[in-house]
């Protein structure tokens, strides 16, 4: 919850930089792009936020906490990550608009929906 | 020894169908320090592992005894247990110290915890320097990573089937190896799949109805916990090919505890792991490694003897802990 917060609260503060129209040290990336990149918390064999919704071109993270390894696999298979063991991450990005179900392969209870606008 | 270990036969039998209820809460309750539970004739006894030394010959010892290890993780090395290679060679001097040496060993899957080479090489060394020199696996979902199994089989499924699954013969018993790890669908639990289904139906389709059944598999094949996927969602359709038999027992792992349930003819039984204990369904937000005291951690890991005496048609299942 306070990582959350903190990460909250850097996105706040990426966004006043933004607009006071400071430089920020990334200058490669323009001001106008769509949010650059959304993460999901694999934690307690659940993914948070268990439903996300990004812009079509949105890079998603997937990090793993948990001491377990975890995958994310799409519904239909079309994504498929390796295991991730703790700390690692699986990165997608998301080109087409659509709802993606995807899920553990390894622990099936867990579920998770990413929605691309 | 507690006042109710020094009485443990149980002979209340109020639905005649060989099975005491309360007893068998009793004996579940003992599992954390280990149990010996033997249903001879329908009629169930047990004994707290403290008092093995007491039990006499015919229940300790039969014409078959093999032994379950389970989850052995090699390759884990977070809080819950830095040192799994260590609680895994502890788990081979228990076996080595049985009072009447097991002919073989099953393994129970999770041998590794991430499929990685050196992981399957370490836990084979290992059990190197146990008395029993054949071991018999099947996978966990740790085993079968980023290759669908490929690894696993190579090392490990000479002679089987599909995605591993075997079946084999020792002094009369007839033991069916399956899979339960692969092909696992989204909000689901373990699954065996058609093609392994039929597979069980032909295996056991000529065995005579006497013939005594061990099914070992990694995910429980009764629903242990579902919310947790502690269960297999087609096990239901494998137990009906098994209907006919008098004595079917079945070993699982995957939830580092010990639990048993008999339904009918069935016994089911999961064994402790040798890693790291598991929460008690429900008990915790999810079913990720349990961090105990140092001191409390051999406690809950464990082998699982079995020894099957010919003549009485029954298997006695006693679970061990390293401690």
């Amino acid at each position: 919850m306070i990582r959350r917060v903190l990460y909250i609260a850097s996105i706040a503060a990426m966004l006043v930089a933004i607009l006071a129209g400071r430089q920020t040290t990334n200058a490669a990336v323009p001001a106008a792009a769509p949010a650059a990149g959304a993460e999901v918390k694999i934690d307690n064999f659940s993914f948070t936020p268990a439903t996300l919704t990004v812009a079509t071109g949105t890079q998603v993270t997937w990090t793993n906490r948990d001491d377990i390894p975890h995958t994310v696999v799409s519904d239909d298979k079309t994504i498929k990550s390796k295991a991730l063991d703790t700390d690692e991450t699986f990165t997608f990005t998301f080109t087409k608009p659509g709802t993606y179900s995807y899920f553990c392969s390894l622990h099936p209870k867990m579920k998770g929906t990413i929605v691309v606008q | 020894m507690s006042e109710q270990g020094k009485k443990d036969e149980i002979l209340h039998d109020h639905n005649h169908d060989g099975i005491d209820r309360r007893g068998f809460l009793k004996c579940m309750a003992w599992a954390g320090t280990g149990a010996l539970c033997v249903i001879n004739g329908g009629v169930l006894k047990s004994y707290s592992l403290s008092r093995l030394s007491e039990i006499g010959d015919k229940e300790a010892k039969g014409d078959l005894s093999f032994v379950q290890i389970s989850d052995s993780h090699m390759g884990f090395n977070k809080p819950a247990n830095p040192d799994v290679a260590s609680t895994l060679k502890a788990a081979v001097d228990k076996i080595n110290a049985l009072p009447s040496q097991p002919q073989f060993m099953l393994h129970t899957g999770d041998i590794s915890h991430l499929s990685k080479p050196e992981e399957f090489d370490n836990v084979e060394q290992i059990l190197k320097s146990a008395n029993p020199k054949t071991v018999f696996y099947v996978p966990g979902e740790h085993d079968v990573l980023n290759d669908e199994g490929a690894q696993y089989r190579q090392r490990f499924g000479q002679g089987s089937q599909g995605a591993g699954w075997h079946s084999f013969d020792q002094k009369g018993v007839h033991f069916i190896g399956l899979v339960n790890v692969m092909n696992l669908k989204a909000g689901g639990m373990g699954n065996l799949g058609a093609e392994q289904l039929a597979w069980i139906e032909k295996d056991v389709k000529h065995l005579s109805n006497s013939t005594p059944i061990v099914v070992f598999a990694h995910i429980p094949l009764w629903s242990v916990y579902p919310e947790w996927g502690w269960g297999t969602e087609d096990s239901a359709q494998a137990l009906g090919y098994l209907k006919k038999f008098g004595s079917v027992t079945v070993l699982n792992g995957h939830i580092h505890q010990t639990m048993q349930k008999v339904e009918g003819n069935v016994t089911f039984h999961t064994a402790a792991s040798t890693a790291f204990p598991q929460p008690k369904p429900g008990s915790a937000p999810s079913p990720g490694p349990l961090k105990v005291p140092d001191d409390q951690l051999r406690g809950l890991l464990g082998i699982t003897d079995v020894n099957y005496v010919q003549r009485r048609h029954a298997l006695a299942v006693i679970d061990s802990t390293l401690g």
